[in-house]
């Protein structure tokens, strides 16, 4: 069977209707999961249709290919855990940038090869294409290694960093033109095109680290709808065009969100290399630990909790015990809620999905603006693995690296507990005067453990 | 005039994410995003036309690696996402999941 471009048109333009649609669900989480069915029907079709088209003649290579990224993706789906999702998430913006990659530089072959000279605009859709693809691929990959750990979280930076970079850029302009100019297969500029859309985008997440993290990784969500977009120019297809600005346009709001929640630019945080420039005043003050016993007790008389969950939850894997706490607190006659901080954890949202893997309602989820006003009358906080988003730093202390940033005012409270393994200072490096407040009191250890203590004494 | 049609698509659609993006709460931002990354992997179509179309042995592999990822991409995206939205609910329902 095989369908007319006019058909498979149609068909692009009830799965565009299907994406917009499955978008505009996920507006809400009772919907959110049929729209995402929505979107993937969508895609299903685009890709049956594209399948039936007249211009595809051998299947071979696209069952082999199809089949080994069905098993890769699906057991990734499958296996990952919930606390890695940022580094998946990295992974797949990766591999979406080089499936863009890859299709610009497939276009060029049929291009070059093709009856006419390919046309100026063509090329530069094409380049475009190999460009920001392999930016989206290389730098997901760098990111994927911070976001594991797998090599230094900290912001990389060193002397004439931004040369090395203008550089780089003057490069892919100048290779680019050169190869427009003379368009052929061979061309030693294509190949200096491709290297240096590698080189930048290990150059552009590298000196990213620490707290910014969440940026980056909505920013390379965006650059992967915009590789789509490219390569649709490129090849002249309208639903990778719209599907791809969708995306685009979505991680670029994610971005905007990050910045904001940062109070930062989005140019601060791509070129300055966090907490580089300037050293925050000293807190020096006196911490009073407390044992589990006596937070049960202060617990115990609580009228109302607030869990305030960071990334160190994720780690310690507590977000079980913090939801089992959360119900006894709540039999026990609390109102207990969730305050989620827009940058807490590693990508936006972490947070909430960890939570809701753990059975949290996301009734329970409130946002920062909303719960601020109510934190001057709330009995307890108990901060649990995060740092920076509780730093009145952030309010007091105009040499702070995060000076500005909107926080959960968590020392506005009647009691503060912070949950922490030691005296260290958070993902970022920036010491916390939270930590010395009249109304502090830190609880030493593991989270989880401490909190299964907690749990314990309220079970006995 | 093709380029000027194209550019058209992309001025509108751009707008169009804007404006549904806009409205999704905090909560569902990581969902959000991997299923905007499974949405990105549409580049998938242009890959099986690299792949199927015949035209140079090149573009032929070239196409066929473009397919695995963009697969990748795709169905990984979707499940995960799925797996995720999953989760989230409106009362606890008790019991660790």
């Amino acid at each position: 069977m095989n369908l007319s471009a006019e058909l498979v048109n149609f068909a692009y333009i009830i799965s565009a209707a299907l994406f917009v649609l499955g978008l505009k669900m996920l507006g809400h989480p009772d919907s959110a999961r049929r729209g995402n069915l929505y979107s993937a029907v969508g895609m299903a079709l685009a890709i049956i249709v594209t399948l039936l088209a007249d211009s595809i003649v051998s299947f071979e290579v696209i069952a082999l290919a199809t089949l080994g990224g069905t098993v890769v993706g699906a057991l990734a789906a499958r296996l990952v855990a919930m606390t890695s999702m940022p580094e998946m998430v990295a992974l797949f913006n990766g591999s979406g940038g080089a499936a863009s990659l890859l299709v610009g530089w497939a276009a060029l072959y049929d291009e070059i090869l093709g009856t006419s000279a390919p046309s100026t605009f063509i090329l530069i859709t094409i380049i475009l294409s190999i460009l920001i693809g392999g930016v989206t691929a290389s730098g997901s990959l760098i990111a994927y290694g911070k976001l594991s750990e797998r090599m230094t979280t900290a912001a990389i930076v060193f002397a004439g960093q931004r040369i090395v970079n203008s550089l780089i850029l003057v490069g892919i302009v100048g290779s680019s033109v050169m190869f427009c100019l003379e368009p052929t297969l061979g061309s030693q500029w294509f190949w200096v095109l491709l290297a240096l859309s590698l080189v930048l985008g290990v150059m552009a997440v590298i000196p990213i680290g620490g707290a910014d993290m969440p940026v980056v990784i909505s920013l390379l969500n965006s650059y992967s709808g915009l590789a789509a977009c490219a390569a649709g120019f490129a090849i002249g297809n309208n639903l990778l065009i719209v599907a791809g600005s969708l995306v685009g346009a979505s991680g670029i709001i994610l971005t905007n969100i990050m910045c904001k929640a940062m109070n930062r630019s989005l140019a601060n945080v791509l070129f300055s290399g966090f907490g580089a420039a300037k050293a925050a005043t000293k807190v020096e003050g006196e911490v009073k630990p407390i044992v589990a016993d006596d937070a049960f007790l202060i617990l115990e008389a609580a009228q109302s909790v607030t869990f305030v969950p960071g990334y160190g939850m994720a780690v310690a894997q507590a977000q079980h015990v913090v939801r089992e706490l959360g119900e006894l607190l709540e039999k026990n006659g609390a109102e207990v809620n969730f305050a989620i901080h827009p940058v807490a954890g590693r990508m936006p949202g972490h947070m909430n999905v960890l939570l809701a893997e753990a059975n949290v309602s996301y009734e329970q989820l409130v946002e920062m603006d909303d719960i601020n006003p109510r934190l001057p009358n709330t009995d307890v906080v108990v901060v649990i693995g995060a740092n920076d988003v509780v730093n009145p730093a952030a309010r007091e202390d105009e040499n702070s690296p995060i000076y500005g940033m909107p926080i959960i005012n968590v020392d506005h409270a009647r009691t503060v507990f912070v949950l922490k393994r030691s005296m260290g200072s958070g993902f970022s490096g920036v010491d916390n005067p939270l930590f010395f407040k009249e109304n502090t009191r830190m609880l030493f250890g593991d989270a989880k453990q401490s909190i299964s203590a907690l749990v314990a004494e309220f079970k006995s | 005039m093709e380029a000027v049609f194209l550019s058209f698509i992309l001025m509108l659609s751009i707008f169009l994410g804007f404006e549904l993006i806009s409205k999704v709460p905090a909560t569902l931002h990581t969902p959000l995003m991997s299923g905007a990354n499974a949405i990105s992997g549409i580049t998938v179509l242009g890959a099986l036309v690299a792949a199927g179309a015949n035209n140079s042995e090149m573009a032929t592999w070239l196409g066929g690696a473009s397919v695995f990822f963009a697969v990748i991409n795709v169905v990984g995206g979707y499940m995960v996402t799925d797996r995720m939205l999953a989760m989230f609910r409106k009362k606890p329902t008790g019991g660790a999941a």
